[in-house]
């Protein structure tokens, strides 16, 4: 039985198109200065008359646009949301009571530091656990995203190569990668070499002592990878690495697999990213905003991104005063707001919690594993962690698709996991579970599974429908990518 | 643990299906030699209780919006922000959604963006918004690196009152591969075209206007367009105060090719700096050149519209080191907070609104009229010649106001000169005692 | 799997038609089309530039996937087929006919001997598949 019944929500239109002239949804208090006539303070050619194309609605319409329009999406308070290497994670509420705080939430950016110890030292503590998580020496906040942290990351390697005097070329990124990695290193100024994974769905370590040399100026890892495996070579790939003067980058997207487990900085690595909105369960906001937090080792700390974020006495300062920095990458200290959430995360698992909550990722992962296998195909048998890669090869003779398994898994109620990656797997179907979901959520999901792998005998047809109980039927994206419309006009209405 | 939902019962049921004997055995790929053989060196788990204690105690050594009055701005402004947007943001089916790639599932975020791509459009004058970058800083970066690309330069003019963070990031960001040269303020605080004329090569990708600039002066854009665009070069407008746009006229009708700006005037707390919102417009001709996330509008297969992530090819997920940049995450919920308030506002309130800010702020200039550093026409902020800068603040803090930024940290020369800024939040009695203390401290000099 | 007789053919699935007065008209093969899928957009040179022959001449883009052109010639851009702006679906529907993607005019005419004939092009193809 699917636990989907019949959807019951309301349609709704563009907010344009509820607009009309005389409505409003505001109120400002009355000008309490002299109500000066604009065209005496500008001149009347730098001024519009109005915003064109801005509605006009009433409170309440703004209140039943906003709630109707959400009941259309699918969300982790909802129900499981197993898009691997994502880390949907249950977003606890208290993290939302602390980002609120008035005196933590209404502090301007640029006050002097005496009139924000509260928030540095909140900035501070975080950075400390992460430290003590990863196993490195010093960290920053500042990068808004994981992506901004990879840049912030490879600028820093190549600061130090500079210093070095010999800034390299290459950076090596295995096949397996995210397509954020190479796109990181290609706007550091590097051209990019791939490192093919072997059979087991690790880094081809032959390949790598080939494609290493002194013009290398570093490799980026995921560890575990996108296929949820662990490098279990990687001291040797720290050797290789590093004997070249090469230096290791970890993409932190699984950190979920290791906390309180292994940590980064006792297996070479030299400088990662976290994505506090994966691990620490800041919520992904329908996409960000997140916060990229960067650790490195003591080497490369002379090259964080400005300010950093200091201890200085019995309070906290901001130095701006660091000669060797790459450059701030935000104008101010980054996503604080996020910083808040995670840290009020940190705190409420403690050391214990947090080894826990991995063990629990794991055990979850490899649960959902053991009850797939015999249904799906696993392109890489190697015992994966927190989560499982499986392919449609299963599905093909019958002509069904991955991306028909996944409009299935809509219908049957659950988000489809993330689907077509790591690129190197044909069909790819990527499951990672977190450790947020009970056994009869996980057995849901596998009756599910295995539900949609009997109907494909069945029922193809019916696969390629799917899905029929979601607000839309499958959308037209070629049609929108020929030709695009990217806003509404009055023009396009429908 | 709270968050965890399992038995140990269920454990050992799930242990057993798996074929292994307990839950370290699922760890063995590690290999012992980087394994962790201590606890995590953390504190025990705090009860909700405690923790809130916690933090209620960080927050007190804060001075913030609860307390004090802001003359503050320099790129992060106190606002008005309306009671139904924290109460939407909050919904679960906003907050805790991820990117929308299953589009039947996401239609609730698809369709915001659409709207929020849409209001961003109309507010600037342009004919496409993307789905936001991280703040206007790096949006101004993103900016730039467009134009590089598209007229496939190397140089790039910034303007002296550039937000300097903004200028530092757009450093950081391009020093590897791109030229910047600043080019000098004149005396009433804005872009002399005639110097960036004198400026302007063949090999110039883009001329970067700030209005309000940072000195709050509001520039006039068409004049450094057209001589931008007699070379070629784009016209690249970036604003630190989009709330500006409800009332100046927007760059889209004064030339500009790609519009960068930092949304958090727009719906979001100040919150020490982010999240904030990175706002990015451009031409039609020049979407598929574009940073970002974007939504389009199609049809499902009963014909129906719906809304779909769409020209991803130019995207780090497919085309990987030729991306048109590395973003992958934006700042979704923030864009969603500005989509509600730019409706919620709509368009009057949004004119009224900039409006108030406007007024207030004239209000102080013109009883301060004799110090001002520079006699260009303003928003919001205002430059003021002060003796000493931080003994003014000092003082206004006592009197419980945060009072502006000095602005010889970033501007060596500019030591007796402080940016202060007055928005719709400061009452008229709080903009007079600002006054009262600024001449009092004239007397103690 | 249409490969006309008479046009020249790439490894990399362009072909090129000589036309007279030592023109060629280049464009992508229908295998290449079918694999990309619909296609939404064709970035194209400019009239004018000069290619080598294994340049890469622009972008073709189906919703998920870009994949390089590849100049099978030397020569300059002579016109571009500008109604793929509006209608890149005439790669799907006609890659050999109004699909077409430039004109170039052949200054080497040795490099055509390089090429595939269309014999050898679904050779090609059927060793490729059989990996």
């Amino acid at each position: 039985m699917s636990r989907t019944s019949t959807v019951y929500n309301l349609d709704e239109p563009l907010i344009f198109e509820q607009s009309s002239p005389g409505k409003s949804a505001y109120s400002l208090p009355p000008l309490d200065v002299e109500d000066t006539p604009i065209e005496e303070i500008l001149d009347p050619g730098m001024t519009r008359e109005e915003v064109t194309g801005f509605p006009e609605v009433s409170e309440v319409e703004i209140i039943r646009h906003y709630t109707r329009m959400s009941t259309w999406n699918y969300h982790i308070d909802l129900g499981m949301y197993p898009l691997g290497s994502c880390t949907m994670k249950y977003n606890p509420r208290l993290n939302e009571r602390t980002a609120r705080m008035p005196r933590i939430a209404t502090v301007h950016p640029m006050q002097e530091a005496a009139l924000t110890q509260g928030n540095l030292e909140l900035i501070h503590r975080l950075q400390e656990c992460l430290q003590e998580l990863t196993g490195l020496d010093a960290a920053t906040l500042q990068p808004a995203a994981g992506s901004q942290g990879e840049m912030v990351g490879i600028l820093m390697v190549r600061a130090h190569h500079e210093a070095q005097e010999r800034p390299r070329r290459y950076v090596l990124i295995p096949d397996s990668a995210h397509g954020t990695n190479p796109a990181s290193a290609a706007i550091a100024g590097y051209q990019v070499i791939s490192i093919p994974s072997d059979s087991s769905g690790r880094i081809d370590i032959r390949i790598l002592r080939e494609r290493m040399n002194e013009d290398v100026a570093c490799l980026m890892l995921t560890n575990p990878n996108t296929l949820g495996i662990f490098e279990s070579q990687i001291e040797e790939i720290s050797r290789i690495v590093h004997d070249q003067g090469g230096l290791i980058y970890m993409d932190g997207a699984n950190f979920n697999a290791l906390m309180g487990y292994a940590r980064p900085g006792d297996m070479g690595i030299d400088v990662l990213h976290l994505n506090l909105h994966k691990t620490f369960s800041t919520p992904h906001g329908g996409g960000g905003p997140g916060c990229g937090a960067v650790a490195c080792r003591g080497l490369l700390a002379p090259y964080l991104p400005s300010p950093v974020i200091e201890a200085c006495g019995d309070g906290f300062r901001v130095n701006s005063d660091r000669p060797h920095s790459i450059g701030p990458v935000h104008a101010f200290h980054g996503n604080f707001g996020m910083m808040v959430r995670a840290l009020t995360y940190i705190l409420t698992c403690g050391g214990s919690g947090l080894k826990e909550l991995t063990e629990t990722a794991v055990l979850n992962a490899n649960y959902i594993r053991a009850r797939l296998q015999e249904y799906f195909h696993l392109p890489y048998p190697t015992p994966s962690m927190h989560e499982a890669v499986f392919s449609d090869k299963t599905l093909e003779p019958f002509g069904v698709k991955t991306l028909d398994l996944a409009k299935q898994l809509i219908d049957e109620g659950f988000h489809p996991p993330t689907i077509y990656f790591p690129l190197i797997v044909r069909g790819a179907m990527m499951i990672e579970p977190t450790e947020s979901e009970s056994k009869a959520e996980l057995d849901a999901f596998v009756e599910a599974m295995i539900r949609i792998y009997h109907r494909a005998r069945e029922d193809a047809d019916a696969a390629h429908e799917a899905p029929r109980l979601a607000k839309r039927t499958r959308l037209d994206e070629t049609r929108a990518a020929r030709r695009p419309v990217l806003r509404w006009s009055p023009e396009n209405e429908t | 643990m709270r968050y965890i939902s399992l038995t140990p019962e269920e454990r050992q049921v799930m242990l057993q299906a798996i074929g292994v004997e307990k839950t370290e055995d699922l760890f063995e790929s590690i290999p012992v030699g980087v394994r962790l053989g201590r606890p995590l060196n953390l504190a025990d788990p705090l009860s909700e209780s405690s923790l809130l204690a916690d933090f209620k105690a960080m927050a007190r050594k804060n001075a913030s919006g609860e307390d004090f009055a802001y003359f503050l701005g320099a790129g992060a402004y106190h606002h008005f922000i309306p009671s139904v947007i924290d109460t939407l943001v909050s919904r679960s089916e906003y907050f805790t959604a991820y990117t929308p790639y299953q589009a039947e599932i996401s239609q609730g975020t698809l369709q915001a963006i659409f709207e929020y791509q849409t209001l961003i459009a109309q507010l600037t004058g342009m004919e496409v918004a993307n789905a936001s970058l991280y703040d206007g800083a790096s949006a101004l970066a993103e900016a730039v690196m467009m134009a590089a690309r598209v007229t496939r330069r190397m140089r790039v003019l910034v303007p002296e009152a550039l937000h300097p963070k903004y200028r530092k990031v757009l450093g950081t960001y391009t020093g590897n591969h791109l030229s910047v040269t600043s080019v000098p303020a004149t005396s009433a605080g804005s872009l002399d075209p005639e110097a960036v004329d004198a400026l302007l090569d063949d090999r110039t990708a883009a001329v970067v206007v700030q209005s309000p600039n940072f000195f709050g002066v509001v520039e006039e854009m068409e004049e450094v367009a057209r001589l931008a665009h007699r070379r070629r070069a784009l016209l690249v407008a970036v604003t630190t105060e989009a709330l500006s746009l409800g009332l100046l006229k927007p760059p889209g009708e004064m030339g500009a090719d790609i519009v960068a700006g930092e949304g958090q005037s727009l719906g979001l707390p100040l919150s020490f700096g982010g999240p904030y919102l990175g706002l990015f417009a451009t031409r039609d001709r020049y979407k598929r050149q574009m940073p970002g996330r974007l939504v389009g509008q199609t049809v499902d297969r009963k014909d129906r519209r719906g809304f779909v992530l769409t020209l991803s090819t130019r995207e780090q997920h497919i085309r990987r080191e030729k991306a048109t940049s590395n973003i992958c995450t934006n700042q979704g919920l923030c864009a969603l907070a500005v989509s509600i308030f730019l409706s919620t506002l709509g368009k009057n309130g949004i004119r009224d609104l900039a409006e108030q800010n406007l007024k207030k702020a004239h209000y102080l200039r013109r009883r301060l009229s004799d110090r001002l550093v520079f006699s260009g026409p303003v928003f919001n902020e205002i430059v003021l010649r002060v003796d000493d800068p931080e003994g003014l603040n000092q003082e206004l803090y006592r009197e419980g106001i945060i009072g502006g930024l000095p602005l010889g940290t970033w501007f060596p020369s500019r030591r007796d000169q402080m940016l202060v800024c007055v928005t719709d939040q400061n009452t008229r009695r709080q903009i007079d005692r600002y006054i009262r203390v600024l001449q009092r401290s004239r007397v103690t000099v | 799997m249409a490969i006309p007789e008479g046009l020249r053919y790439t490894r990399e699935h362009e072909w090129i038609e000589i036309l007279e007065e030592g023109r060629g008209r280049v464009g992508i093969t229908h295998h290449a089309q079918d694999e990309l899928g619909d296609v939404v957009f064709v970035e194209l040179p400019r009239t004018g530039d000069e290619l080598s022959g294994d340049d890469v001449f622009g972008t073709v883009e189906s919703v998920k996937a870009v994949s390089d052109l590849y100049s099978p010639v030397t020569g300059k851009v002579l016109q571009v087929n500008e109604s793929l702006e509006e209608q890149p679906e005439l790669v799907n529907e006609d890659p050999y006919g109004e699909g077409w993607m430039i004109q170039v005019e052949l200054t080497e005419l040795a490099e055509l001997d390089g090429l595939l004939s269309a014999e050898e092009y679904a050779a090609y193809l059927a060793e490729e598949s059989g990996h």
